[in-house]
């Protein structure tokens, strides 16, 4: 199917545990879907997973964008493929400014024998750091070198702004913020809505979706769904706690 | 074995033949020649138990591969003349090719008229006689190739002279390539700056290889003879092709109050050597020692220096950066040496080595010797890996690995980059690194 992104049957282990086990899940281009669960349930290392990271060893399953499997490709064609991963502790990358990271990050999108025209890459990355509220002189740092957590997912914000990805892989970009950095992020994550982006929105919290309301909200549990429904349910959740999706996580077992 | 006298000793009826197609060269020439072909045989090839070979690769330095026979003429000379164009603004540029004048391009009358001198060496020997009487080959190699240096002196037939007489300054860059050709060759270039009081100057040398899969040697001197209050700033871009064996032997003399430069960038050779020694001799003088080497494949990068201060009041600055890829392997060994007389020096060493690979290895074997009670040394060395997670980071960005790295490798150089004072030259020096990445990406 096209237009959607699709997880099927994926199972995950690292080293000899399992941690997804036959997860499967569809967010379709236009909305975004939120996962929330327990630590530990598993939803970094779907973050993981979809992304390439070689620690993680997909026994089988696919991850399908607008129709094509992407879990043959390498992390770096992922990424050209359109998947966007929001990491929840980006790394510092000494000596490589921001401008030199996301314009390599442009340029592997072009043809070999083009290059991005500079003036307008810096227009454009100038307007989207002014939306997230970056200091432009941030250009000139290094990646994530000596950023504070708020900077940090802004940053990640900003680098998801200019690849302009087709599905987005947001994992718990709201921990270590305060409110205001919350906001700014959010903020930034609602610009970019619309019928061009899926996203999935990874959090332990239900105080994200305040600011970023999903379309779907699924509830994960031991490396797998256990519920699925509206905006609602994030609250459901928040108010009943975790101890119930426990319970619901006995009844799709028992199922 | 084989059966004729002359063939068990190829390079002594190489230096042979060489001397006698120096037949109009002066007799002290071609005296000093003789006498440091024989210093090449009678001193002893390096063995790994030399403290001055410690971790290096011994095995290829007999040079047994080395085809020490007069050159095949050049056929392609107008092309390389061609690619010899990194700068566009120079004094005066010297193209060599296997140690044959490819090109000269000479001084401007104004210059001339200020008594500079710029000439190749094979001109120089006959019209420039007293004054390389006085300086050529007039530091001694001291950091473990005194053999090669002795070689070099004994066949080497090219190379530039540039002399700067009291007072003029010169801005544009003067540049010298030095082309290795054919296979099997066995190059010498020579390059020997001096300055008088209060004079300045640029020199940039470029060695390089015409093709990709020649097996060659090269044993490269360069000497520089800072006057009192002058300026020299010399960076050397070493960019053979892996298939090469390259010695670079370099030296220099800082006179009171000079401030000398020395910079190099080292991407090329299967096996390179190279060894730098700052002589502090004037006090106030300030020498900067600055190298990067990127280094892949089985490549191995073989570095000694030595910071000698025996005038007060003087600063030198070593910064040698190696970046570290697949088998690739480096040596650091580095000493500063202070004087009892050398008061109120301040001299810096660090090496900083970085590793994209569980399989390269960085040597480094930093060393302090002050003699002196006033002075302020310090020197330090560090190897660091890059991380998993930092490649991963960026592949997730949809960088292609070998970008990735390289991103990281520039990121490292960075603060040796910024610091060559010509900014053609910086780059062309990353053009260099990134010709490396290319085909790092196409393999």
């Amino acid at each position: 199917m096209s237009n959607t992104l699709e997880i099927k049957n994926l199972n995950v282990s690292i080293g000899d545990k399992q941690i997804l086990k036959d997860f499967s899940l569809t967010v379709p281009k236009g909305e975004v879907h939120a996962i929330m669960g327990p630590n530990g349930t598993g939803k970094s290392t779907l973050a993981k997973a979809m992304a390439g990271h070689p620690d993680y060893e997909v026994t089988s399953g696919e991850v399908i964008i607008d129709g094509e499997n992407i879990m043959e490709l390498e992390a770096d064609e992922r990424s050209r493929e359109g998947l966007f991963l929001a990491f929840q502790y980006p790394m510092e990358i000494p000596g490589v400014t921001i401008a030199n990271f996301i314009r390599a990050a442009l340029n592997a999108r072009l043809p070999d024998d083009e290059e991005l025209n500079a003036p307008d890459y810096y227009k454009a990355l100038y307007a989207k750091m002014d939306m997230l509220k970056i200091d432009r002189k941030f250009t000139s740092r290094s990646v994530n070198d000596g950023f504070s957590g708020g900077e940090k997912k802004r940053c990640e914000i900003l680098q998801m702004a200019m690849l302009e990805p087709k599905y987005a892989v947001l994992d718990e970009t709201d921990s270590g913020l305060d409110i205001d950095a919350l906001k700014i992020v959010a903020e930034g994550v609602n610009s970019m809505r619309g019928e061009n982006l899926g996203a999935l929105v990874i959090t332990h919290y239900q105080r994200l979706l305040d600011y970023i309301v999903p379309d779907v909200v699924h509830v994960m549990y031991d490396g797998r769904i256990v519920k699925s429904g509206p905006k609602e349910l994030a609250l459901e959740l928040e108010s009943k706690g975790y101890e119930w999706v426990k319970e619901l996580a006995g009844e799709v077992a028992a199922s | 074995m084989s059966e004729s006298s002359h063939a068990e000793n190829p390079i002594r009826e190489a230096f042979a033949r060489h001397i006698e197609d120096l037949d109009t060269a002066p007799f002290w020439w071609k005296n000093a020649k003789t006498e440091s072909y024989e210093k090449f045989e009678s001193l002893a090839n390096p063995t790994r138990r030399d403290e001055e070979w410690r971790f290096a690769t011994i095995k290829g330095l007999e040079l047994a591969d080395v085809r020490f026979a007069a050159l095949p003429s050049i056929s392609d000379a107008a092309a390389l003349v061609e690619r010899s164009n990194f700068i566009e603004k120079f004094s005066g540029r010297f193209v060599f090719g296997d140690d044959q004048t490819l090109q000269a391009d000479r001084l401007s009358p104004e210059l001339e008229e200020k008594g500079v001198i710029w000439a190749p060496l094979k001109e120089a020997v006959a019209k420039h006689g007293d004054l390389l009487k006085d300086y050529f080959m007039k530091q001694e190699a001291d950091l473990g190739s005194e053999k090669f240096a002795a070689l070099h002196q004994a066949f080497m037939e090219n190379g530039a002279l540039l002399y700067v007489p009291k007072g003029v300054e010169i801005e544009d860059a003067f540049v010298v390539y030095n082309w290795s050709i054919n296979a099997g060759s066995a190059i010498f270039p020579h390059t020997l700056v001096i300055t008088e009081d209060f004079a300045k100057v640029k020199l940039v040398e470029a060695n390089l290889s015409a093709t990709e899969d020649t097996a060659a040697f090269s044993c490269g001197v360069n000497h520089i003879f800072a006057g009192v209050g002058s300026t020299v700033d010399y960076t050397l871009l070493q960019n053979f092709n892996e298939q090469t064996l390259g010695f670079q032997i370099n030296s220099n003399i800082a006179g009171k109050d000079s401030n000398v430069k020395t910079i190099s960038v080292n991407v090329g050779c299967r096996r390179y050597r190279s060894e730098t020694h700052g002589q502090i001799k004037g006090s106030g003088s300030k020498v900067e020692m600055l190298s990067l080497a990127v280094a892949d494949n089985e490549q191995e990068i073989d570095q000694r220096t030595l910071q000698t201060h025996s005038a007060p009041h003087a600063v030198s600055d070593l910064l040698f950066k190696n970046a570290l890829i697949d088998n690739a392997r480096t040596i650091f060994s580095g000493l500063i040496k202070v004087d009892p007389g050398a008061q109120q020096t301040d001299a810096y060493q660090t090496n900083r080595n970085l590793l994209l690979s569980g399989t390269a290895e960085a040597n480094s074997l930093p060393g302090l010797e002050i003699d002196a009670n006033d002075v302020k040394c310090s020197h330090g060395a560090t190897t660091s890996q890059i991380e998993d997670d930092e490649i991963f980071y960026m592949l997730a960005r949809g960088i292609p690995r070998a970008k990735a790295e390289e991103l990281i490798v520039y990121g490292f150089f960075e603060e040796i980059l910024e610091r060559i004072s010509c900014e053609t030259v910086a780059e062309n020096a990353r053009q260099i690194i990134q010709s490396k990445f290319k085909k790092r990406q196409t393999k």
